[in-house]
């Protein structure tokens, strides 16, 4: 199981990564989405897999009978704060489209900054 | 008053400036005095004390873990510099407020000197390095604003940045040397420091804590080859020069010299190093200065002579050596700055600082000729003034001197240079005040008011009277002084009259010398000018544009603004330091036995994984993408139920639906296919990185996975106490609101900060240019016939008050059942999503009563106010408590602040959500989307035709 959970991870950031790296802002955002599942789902594995075994106390179970419940909890934030980012990235994304016309993730090369240090 | 008080005060006093501006110059000038002399009279304070032999110090822990610790003390040296600096800095307050015209922000200016007067206190006063070291980086920033005073100037700007990338680097190279030391000594404190001669000079670590130690002190002080800032800082106000060139700025690099030399001196390095370097930028200092025209430059390359004189005796290593030094600080301090405001008063008066252009000021200008006539003596060394017996104690000290083996070699050097000395000072004299007068100057010169002359003149007084009665008048300091940097019990003899010796022989041939210099002055000068010579200034700012020039390329290299350019090289950094952390790092055993794979699981890996790679190959169809990042969360949300993590499949299947309608409405705007644009070669490359990132990432998830906690967790702790502590069972929802609140607090509020953020993009988007362009929008897809059906109404309808009874459930039991705020804020919102797409966004947003942005500061302040709560029964912030409440006719049920906190989390949430989402939709509806007036396009109970168009979409 750990292994599938690990090429699973794998298989999510490499995807994630590829698709950061295009040039649009979709499939960016897509990519940082991928990204976000995998590590979300890394996090989780830092507390080590266990199957039913949910960190909600019943009666007076040993402690060995309960997951990890910390990077649970680390992870579920980050689920929800993952999801303000992408918004904020979408629509970003989105304005850029309307204000610029195109959906390139840079800005065209006359629009970067010169190279060469100022002088006076 | 204690020393740090006294260190304290400057910076206290850099405020009233800002505060007291509008009242004028004279309130910001008296209130900068005030702190001053405050200061000044509390070091007084400890003079009995200090003369006694004791130390007063001060301590204040701060970080005691990496030794750093607010130490201040006051020895006998600590006094000199204090008395100087606050002495002359009070004096220069005086003197710059009628320096300064109206126009100037005068505020700016005593802000920062107050600044600069405090961190240079801060350095003389320091117990511990460290402490030391910051005060020192401030002294370079706080000069930096002084010298770039007149920001208008060219000059100033360009002098500043000299100044502070070459006083910057010294110091970067000093904080270096200073750790090193410290290290060896094994402590951080300079009383302790200095106990621990023996162990520093037998390290073999001595030599380079001493080069990066001096590499600060030489460019502080202006040693010869980083002299060149000094004469650039000139393009500051003259108060700043006259303040920063006499007492302050460049005497920190000799304080530092002095202060360690108890245990830096002694070696036969310090001597070859520190003593060659002073005697060589003394001569090159004089030599320079003969020849400038400016007078503020003639006094900038005397200033780089004297420093190189005072770090020269000190680098002979001798206790006389150490006693004519720090009487030459006080001398110098006093003739110099005396010297500096004379300069600032006739181009004051007399419109230019250019000797050529001067000449004839004695009978227009008495005062000033007398002030700066005096002065300019003292610097020459004439009798009976005070520049003459450190020069006579200076030239006595190197005659016995012996370099490598020569044994005059630094008395000729010393005496060249102190010809030229004679000549600069006699030709500042000569070639300003005496002469005929000319007919014609830039300004109708004549004397300034007494504003201008008392501080000069009460300097000048000084130089006199220590020249007459040195004993009294600081015979006490002297000592006090040199016996703190010998570290013994020093008996200096001040005096005018020592017989006819070496010194007063070699004095009198320079005084002739030195007059002969100037008698022979223009023909010597066409020969300088002709003369060629490195110009300090073109080469530095040679190097400068170089290193710019590189690291420009370096950084284009890394990141040349293009998104991918960054990403793959941080993905290859990542990589490539993962992979050394594992070849190189011991990994613990896999003592882990794997979990058994039960068949539901390798259907929903499978899935996972073809869902992925198609997401790769298909990405182009940006829709399909939408589909199978759909299909992709829906698997990790049911993993993590098959890992035990129930609220995380919660929490992520519905941030999954909020996120897959958040795009689809963005995808509604944006292009609905990506073109090609990369070559093969390209897209082989970013595989490649992409496939590394994976195998490491994947690697490092199954190692972790596979081995062992390396220590115990802490989650030992959570477990067990949740039920106690925080009254609830579901130990992840108790961690959120109770045990880790402060971070969900946080977070919380960074969530809604970004719901803001995008309703104020939204904002923008619909005013201006992109305004029309949306209003002008062409829509690339046909729109569906039937836009809010009926079934769907009907069926949302329905369902909401279900929903909100399941957000309301999820939300009561989150405290003990997978649930909690954030969930129940994600399903409600959800729920009210689907009424918004039944219905359309106008429909819904008409009947919705509470703004978004009120909930989302609603649940802030909720939060914070449970928190504060805890505060009532003097418990710290956001500590929870609970109690069971028996209602009749229900059961007894838990009540829990900690409830409070989530209701917070839950109004947070969902607003945050919601106004993203209307966000985007308020711009579709700009972009021409129909706002419907019923909640369905076609109703069969109605009899009038639809108002809103239902079929392509026109404008309303």
């Amino acid at each position: 199981m750990e292994a599938l959970v690990a090429i699973a991870i794998g298989a999510m950031t490499a995807a994630g990564i590829y698709l950061v790296l295009r040039l649009r802002t979709f499939p960016t955002v897509i990519g940082m989405t991928m990204l976000s599942y995998a590590i979300n789902l890394f996090l989780v594995a830092t507390g080590r897999l266990a199957i039913d075994k949910p960190p909600i106390l019943h009666g007076h179970a040993p402690l060995t009978d309960y997951t990890d419940p910390l990077p649970q909890a680390l992870t579920l934030t980050a689920i929800v704060i993952s999801f303000g980012m992408t918004a904020v990235v979408v629509l970003l994304a989105l304005g850029a489209y309307i204000e610029g016309g195109d959906d390139y993730i840079d800005m065209p090369d006359s629009d970067r900054r010169e190279t060469g240090g100022d002088s006076e | 008053m204690s020393p740090a008080l006294i260190a304290v005060l400057p910076f206290l006093g850099a405020l009233l400036p800002g505060l007291l501006i509008r009242s004028g110059r004279n309130v910001a000038a008296s209130a900068c005095a005030t702190a001053t002399a405050l200061a000044l009279i509390g070091l007084c304070l400890h003079i009995p004390t200090v003369m006694a032999g004791g130390v007063v110090t001060a301590d204040i822990t701060w970080l005691p873990q990496i030794g750093l610790n607010a130490s201040f003390r006051i020895d006998g040296l600590s006094l000199l510099f204090g008395i100087l600096i606050l002495g002359i800095g009070l004096l220069i307050i005086l003197y710059a407020r009628y320096y300064l015209s109206k126009e100037d922000p005068v505020g700016q200016f005593y802000t920062y000197l107050m600044l600069f007067q405090g961190a240079m206190v801060g350095i003389v006063l320091s117990d511990n390095i460290l402490l030391l070291l910051i005060f020192w980086e401030l002294t370079s920033l706080s000069s930096f604003l002084l010298i770039g005073y007149w920001k208008h100037l060219p000059e100033g700007r360009q002098g500043a940045r000299m100044a502070l990338t070459v006083t910057g680097m010294g110091g970067l190279a000093m904080i270096a040397g200073m750790l090193i030391l410290g290290n060896i000594a094994g402590s951080y404190n300079i009383g302790e420091i200095l106990q621990a001669k023996e162990a520093i000079q037998a390290s073999p670590y001595y030599l380079p804590a001493l080069l990066l130690i001096l590499c600060g002190a030489f460019t502080k002080s202006a040693q010869f080859p980083f002299h060149f800032w000094l004469p650039h800082a000139m393009a500051a106000p003259t108060p700043v020069s006259a303040y920063l060139h006499s007492a302050t700025m460049v005497k920190a690099g000799l304080f530092l010299m002095a202060r360690l030399w108890p245990v830096l001196s002694g070696t036969p390095e310090w001597f070859y190093i520190v003593a060659t370097t002073g005697l060589l930028t003394m001569l090159i200092g004089a030599v320079i200065a003969l020849f400038k025209d400016d007078l503020k430059a003639i006094l900038a390359f005397s200033t780089v002579s004297h420093l190189g004189m005072v770090t020269m005796l000190l680098g002979l290593g001798t206790e006389a050596g150490a006693i004519a030094a720090v009487f030459h600080i006080i001398n110098h301090a006093t003739f110099k700055a005396a010297l500096f405001m004379t300069a600032g008063i006739v181009d004051h008066e007399a419109g230019t600082r250019s000797v050529r252009l001067l000449g004839g000021l004695r009978k227009l200008m008495p005062i000033t000729f007398t002030i700066g006539t005096i002065a300019a003596l003292s610097m020459a060394g004439i009798p009976p003034l005070n520049g003459f017996m450190s020069k006579e104690m200076m030239l006595e000290e190197v005659a016995h001197t012996v370099w490598g083996g020569y044994a005059n070699l630094f008395l000729i050097v010393a005496a060249v240079a102190a010809t030229f000395s004679v000549g600069y000072s006699f030709r500042f004299i000569v070639q300003v005040f005496l002469g005929p007068e000319r007919r014609e100057y830039p300004h109708h010169p004549h004397d300034p008011g007494p504003g201008l002359w008392l501080s000069p003149a009460f300097l000048i007084v000084l130089v006199v009277l220590i020249g007459l009665m040195p004993m009294t008048m600081v015979g006490w300091l002297v000592t006090a002084s040199a016996d703190a940097v010998t570290g013994l019990h020093t008996h200096p003899h001040l005096a005018l009259w020592h017989g006819v010796n070496t010194a007063l022989i070699t004095s009198g041939i320079a005084t002739l010398g030195g007059a002969l210099l100037v008698f022979f002055h223009r023909p010597l000068q066409e020969l300088w000018d002709d003369a060629p010579r490195p110009e300090a200034k073109s080469i530095f700012d040679a190097i400068i544009r170089r290193a710019a020039r590189w690291s420009q390329v370096t950084n284009d290299m890394l990141h040349d603004g293009r998104l991918a350019r960054g990403a793959s090289m941080m993905a290859i950094t990542i990589v490539m330091a993962g992979t050394f952390a594992w070849a190189t790092g011991a990994t613990s055993p896999m003592s882990r036995e794997m979990l058994p794979i039960e068949p539901v699981a390798l259907i929903g890996f499978v899935l996972l994984i073809v869902a992925t790679g198609c997401m790769v190959a298909f990405h182009r169809n940006r829709l399909l993408a939408l589909v199978l990042i759909g299909i992709v969360g829906l698997i990790v949300s049911c993993g993590f139920i098959y890992v035990s993590a129930p609220d995380l499949a919660l929490t992520q299947i519905s941030v999954e639906v909020a996120t897959v309608m958040l795009m689809l409405l963005a995808l509604n705007f944006l292009p609905k296919r990506t073109w090609v644009e990369t070559g093969n070669l390209r897209r082989g490359a970013d595989a490649l990185i992409a496939t590394a990132v994976g195998l490491g990432f994947g690697g490092l998830a199954y190692a972790i996975m596979r081995s062992d906690f390396a220590f115990e967790t802490i989650s030992k702790y959570h477990l067990e106490n949740s039920h106690s502590l925080g009254g609830g069972d579901n130990v992840v929802n108790v961690i959120l609101v109770d045990f880790r609140g402060y971070d969900t607090f946080g977070e919380i509020t960074v969530l809604g900060i970004a719901a803001l953020v995008i309703y104020a993009m939204t904002e923008t988007l619909l005013k201006g240019k992109s305004s029309r362009r949306l209003a002008n929008w062409r829509r690339d897809q046909r729109r569906a016939g039937d836009r809010h059906p009926l079934l769907l109404v009907v069926a949302t309808r329905l369902i909401l008050p279900i929903s909100l009874t399941v957000g309301l459930f999820i939300f009561l039991r989150g405290h003990n059942q997978p649930g909690g705020g954030f969930i129940a804020g994600l399903i409600v919102a959800i729920s009210l999503l689907m009424q918004y797409m039944a219905s359309g966004f106008a429909w819904a947003q008409e009947r919705q009563r509470v703004p978004f942005h009120a909930m989302i500061g609603a649940g802030v302040v909720v939060a914070a106010a449970t928190g504060i709560g805890a505060w009532l029964w003097g418990l710290p912030f956001l500590t929870s408590n609970y109690g069971y409440v028996k209602l009749p006719f229900l059961e007894e049920f838990e009540l829990a602040t900690a409830m409070a906190f989530d209701l917070g989390v839950f109004l947070c949430v969902l607003g945050a959500v919601m106004l993203a989402l209307n966000s985007l939709s308020r711009i579709s509806r700009r972009a021409g989307e129909p706002v419907n007036v019923e909640p369905m396009d076609i109703d069969p109970s109605r009899d009038d035709e639809p108002a809103g168009e239902p079929a392509h979409g026109g404008a309303v």
